[in-house]
């Protein structure tokens, strides 16, 4: 464990239009980020229930909707939203410098596992 | 004495006592309501100055915004006084008590005597006392009769000012900015609403209030009002002016106490109550707006109906009950703009501690107000789902110590039948009809409610503002096993109007975005069910003069190919009736090869299907083609499926493939409400389907058939019979009326199976073929803009609305990383 975080740069702002999500290859994770009015968030672009590619899917709020089957998660957090089990994505720490999103590909987080440890 | 004796055998439950209520409002009528649930021995008159039956006054802001009409906010209809035997005495003013004889006198002299008499004047518009305003056109908007005055004057473009920024100022503004009014809000304060909320929670609801379009003049005192008989304008305090065609004067109410007053009743700024809701003289009472409490009077409904209860109690001589005042809760009914406040929320006094949040980009700010760890106030903008919590901490006086960590946050359970199964049962759920969750619960077990219009007729539950209609539907949902979800009348909870609503206010506003009809008549979010039906609305109504926004489509309208279960893409390209060349099934088998497609496929449209495309080949895949779109992804024109007709089927009677043909290139590019399928066959062998299409052409000798509405796919169904005409062209016009009728009046995802049925075939008959002509020749039109403005989507393929349309991003490789110390 070192306490150093390393951050990607990813691609400038404005690829990323506003509330829509865009995918990005990152090694072996494929990752979703989004433009939430000025705001990039990201998660990881692999719905819990079949894959479905988060990065596709209609932005609500702070939250997406897999264009698979409509399920949802909250940005901020990776939770399912008004889900009847709990479910999650992954979370990256996510910041934007000179016009550059920036990602710590090394800091997901789940926040499902995290209550759960 | 003997005569008495028999009127009351008569009457087999001996109603013998007198019982008069002046004031035909809420407050009043709701006493009356809570008398009649228990055996009762009351005569009982109403008298109201209005001439309109018992109606929720609340609403009338919502009258005002063209959400409600004023027949659905009436409350008791006239059968409801007719079946309890009260004698309704509307329009009927109450001019003198006689106390003595125990009397009412009214305007032209008529004399009714009382052995109980309620008072429930209400209260009236405060009139400031501002030189001119006697002028024509200032209004005030407290009756159903002012609010049809203030319609009448409202039209685009007038110029409306409302004096006072309260709640009652604000939604006047916004019921008239709605009508397409150019509305100011003057206010005397430095914040709007500011018995409501702090200066910060003020600033937040000016900022959004002003973000809706209307203007916000803060702090502004009124001097004058000028004009030369009618109002032309404001003069300030400052010297400044204001223009204004309509002025509403909307600067606080004085409760009716004239009455009392003359009869020399204990009064002061209402009419003195004691907690038995009685007054001075024994004989009488009140409730309502009218009313002195404990030196507080009222101005909100939640205490007016609490007070009734206690009035129905101390009358029917039970006195169980008394009424010991209310800490007000204040929400303001301008959609997407969420405004609570509930309590005493001015800081200040000793011992309160103030815990905030704020979040200037959300909008969203709360403020609680807590005192030896209980809740003293709560002050919610922006974000007011907590609300309930709130008032119960409030109420309860709980300690909030377990609370303190997530008190600007408390958790919600993901269940949200959980949620409200956890609350107690002397939460309120309806504070406008002071409706305890007990009570629902109770009321569901005794009269086995399981739809929310039951719940409603039984309780009153969310039959006034309606903000509560999400909390009693989960309550619905958690306690009775079998609920029953109305029939959605609403596009969604994000924009809770009816399509037909969203029709006519995206026109009159002239909103040509999703965005701006989210920010000014949803809740800002928006969700997959009302972004892409409203970018359906906006494209069909501005017949593509719109702002298109892509973040508000499904995916498959983002990139103009189908996504599939590996989130990769289908591509159908335009096959027009079904009829290829060689060249193009060349150029197919090329894409096919080089792209590696993992399978061709003859699709049931009569086309080919090459499935498994990644999105990034896309635009080059399309390329390759060298052919338009099929529209196989979208709600929007598909196909025409053609038979090969007179050209070389030996009972051809009619062309068929040149019509398919024609017919597609009419409507391709186009989109509808949900997918639309056509078909055409030489003759009546029918080999193409067109029978169960949404729209068929069926050939027969010196004739076509136009048929609609047919179906064979979720279910079964055969088209109806639209016209029958003599020539191709004829045939081709009939499509095109029907076609643009469908675009304009079914809702989004309605196919024509279902809205051909919910209309009627006779219906749409009538308002397209044997429309008058100027009305056809208005449909054709609007569908020629509309297809003017189309275009071949894959034409974005070289274009893209944006350079990473169609990319997934790969991570910059210079400057590759940074490294920091995390914290
Ligand atoms: C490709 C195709 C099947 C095939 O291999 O032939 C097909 C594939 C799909 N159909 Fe279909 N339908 C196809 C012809 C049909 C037909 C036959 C026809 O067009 O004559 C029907 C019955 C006619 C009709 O439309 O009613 C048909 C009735 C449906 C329905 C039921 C519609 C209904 O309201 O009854 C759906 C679901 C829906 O739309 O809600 C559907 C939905 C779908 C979707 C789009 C499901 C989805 O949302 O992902 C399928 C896409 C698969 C994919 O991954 O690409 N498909 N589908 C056909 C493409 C036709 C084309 O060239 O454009
Ligand atoms: C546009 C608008 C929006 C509002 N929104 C809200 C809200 O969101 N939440 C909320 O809690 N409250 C709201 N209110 C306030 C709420 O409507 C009142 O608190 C409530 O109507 C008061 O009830 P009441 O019966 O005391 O008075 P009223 O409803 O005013 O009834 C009194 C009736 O008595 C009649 N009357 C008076 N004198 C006589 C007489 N001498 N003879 C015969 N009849 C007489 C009056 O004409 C009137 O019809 C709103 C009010 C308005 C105008
Ligand atoms: S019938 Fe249509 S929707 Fe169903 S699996 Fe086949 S293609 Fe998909
Ligand atoms: S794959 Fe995301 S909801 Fe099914």
């Amino acid at each position: 464990m070192t306490d150093q975080i390393i951050w990607t740069a990813i691609t400038p702002v404005e690829n990323i239009p506003p509330r829509e999500g865009r995918a990005v290859n990152a090694g072996s994770q494929e990752i979703a980020i989004f433009n939430i009015g000025g705001r990039y968030l990201t998660i990881e672009n692999k719905c819990p229930h079949k894959g479905g590619p988060l990065c596709d899917g209609i932005v609500s709020g702070t939250s997406v909707v897999c264009p698979l089957h409509a399920r949802r998660f909250d940005l901020e957090t990776g939770m399912a939203v008004r889900a009847t089990e709990p479910a999650c994505v992954a979370t990256y720490p996510t910041k934007v410098e000179g016009g550059v999103i920036y990602v710590d590909l090394a800091g997901a987080r789940k926040a499902y596992e995290d209550a759960a440890a | 004495m003997s005569e008495q004796m028999d009127q009351t055998l008569d009457q087999s439950r001996g109603r013998t006592q007198q019982l008069v209520l002046v004031g035909n409002g809420m407050a009043g009528v709701s006493c009356v309501e809570q008398i009649l649930k228990q055996p009762h021995d009351f005569d009982i008159t109403i008298f109201g100055d209005e001439t309109h039956v018992n109606y929720n006054r609340i609403l009338l802001s919502l009258v005002l915004a063209g959400e409600k009409s004023p027949e659905e906010i009436v409350i008791n209809d006239i059968e409801w006084y007719q079946n309890n035997s009260i004698r309704a005495r509307l329009g009927v003013k109450i001019a003198r008590i006689d106390r003595e004889n125990r009397r009412v006198i009214d305007e032209d002299g008529g004399v009714t005597e009382y052995d109980k008499l309620i008072l429930a004047t209400g209260s009236s518009a405060f009139i400031p006392p501002i030189p001119g305003v006697e002028k024509k056109n200032v209004h005030v908007f407290r009756t159903r009769d002012d609010t049809r005055a203030l319609l009448e004057k409202a039209r685009p473009g007038l110029k409306a000012v409302v004096i006072g920024g309260g709640l009652l100022g604000l939604e006047a503004a916004r019921g008239l900015q709605v009508r397409g009014c150019d509305v100011t809000v003057v206010h005397l304060m430095e914040t709007l609403m500011d018995r409501q909320l702090d200066a910060t929670g003020g600033e937040y609801l000016k900022r959004k209030i002003e973000s809706l379009g209307i203007k916000v003049m803060l702090p502004q005192q009124t001097a004058a009002l000028f004009g030369n008989g009618r109002v032309d304008g404001l003069r300030f305090a400052s010297g400044e002016e204001l223009e204004a065609d309509l002025v509403v004067l909307a600067a606080g109410i004085r409760p009716n106490t004239d009455l009392a007053k003359q009869a020399g009743l204990d009064t002061r700024r209402g009419i003195i109550v004691n907690d038995y809701m009685e007054t001075s003289d024994p004989h009488i009472f009140a409730v309502g707006e009218c009313t002195e409490h404990r030196g507080q009077t009222f101005g909100l409904v939640a205490p007016l109906f609490e007070q009734g209860r206690v009035l129905a109690s101390t009358l029917n001589g039970t006195r169980t009950q008394t009424f010991e005042g209310a800490s007000p809760s204040t929400k303001l009914k301008i959609m997407g703009v969420d405004i609570f406040s509930a309590g005493s929320i001015h800081a200040g006094q000793p011992g309160v501690e103030e815990v905030k949040y704020e979040d200037p980009s959300l909008g969203v700010y709360k403020k609680l107000l807590i005192k030896d760890n209980q809740l003293q106030g709560v002050i919610l903008v922006g974000d007011i789902e907590d609300e309930h919590q709130y008032l119960d901490w409030m109420r309860g006086g709980t300690d909030l110590t377990p609370h303190r960590r997530t008190i600007l946050f408390p958790p919600r359970d993901a269940d949200p039948g959980l949620e409200v199964a956890a609350m107690p049962d002397s939460e309120t759920i309806c504070g406008c009809n002071g409706v305890r969750k007990g009570d629902i619960v109770q009321a569901i077990h005794k009269h086995g409610i399981t739809t929310l219009a039951g719940l409603k007729e039984r309780t009153r539950a969310s039959t006034s503002c309606g903000t509560c209609t999400g909390l009693c539907e989960k309550l619905l949902r958690a306690v009775t096993p079998n609920f029953q979800e109305e029939t959605r009348t609403t596009m969604c909870a994000c924009v809770p109007f009816s399509y037909e609503q969203l029709r006519d206010i995206i026109k009159g506003q002239k909103l040509k975005s999703v965005e701006e009809v989210l920010t000014v008549y949803g809740n800002r979010k928006g969700c997959e069910v009302c972004k892409p039906a409203l970018s359906y609305m906006l494209d069909m109504l501005w017949c593509g003069d719109h702002e298109e926004d892509r973040s508000a489509r499904f995916i498959n309208d983002r990139v103009h190919a189908n996504i599939q279960k590996d989130g990769t893409f289908s591509v159908i390209p335009r096959m027009r009736g079904g009829v290829t060349t060689p060249d193009e099934l060349r150029r197919i088998a090329d894409v096919a090869d080089k792209y590696n497609v993992p399978m061709v496929k003859v699709t049931g449209s009569q086309r080919i299907d090459l499935l498994g495309i990644k999105k990034a080949d896309l635009p080059s895949v399309w390329k390759d083609l060298g052919m338009p779109s099929g529209q196989a992804y979208t709600k929007g024109v598909r196909m025409v499926k053609t038979c090969v007709g007179t050209q070389f089927c030996r009972f051809g009677v009619q062309d068929s493939t040149s019509a398919g043909i024609e017919l597609e290139r009419r409507l391709e590019n186009l989109f509808t409400p949900h997918k639309y399928k056509m078909g055409v066959v030489g003759c009546p062998r029918n080999c193409a389907e067109a029978t169960v299409k949404d729209l068929g052409l069926i050939g027969q000798e010196g004739s076509w058939q136009v048929v609609v509405g047919g179906a064979a796919g979720k279910s079964v169904r055969k088209a109806d019979l639209l016209i029958t005409v003599e020539t191709t062209e004829q045939a081709l016009e009939a499509s095109d009326l029907f076609f643009q009728y469908y675009r304009e009046n079914a809702n989004y995802l309605e196919r024509t199976y279902d809205f051909v049925e919910r209309l009627g075939i006779e219906k749409i008959r009538k308002d397209t073929v044997y429309a008058p002509d100027a009305e056809k020749r208005d449909l054709l039109e609007r569908l020629a803009r509309s297809k003017k403005l189309s275009k071949d989507a894959w034409t974005e393929g070289e274009n893209p609305v944006n350079p990473t349309q169609f990319v997934q991003i790969e991570p910059l490789q210079n400057p590759a990383m940074r490294i920091e110390a995390s914290v």
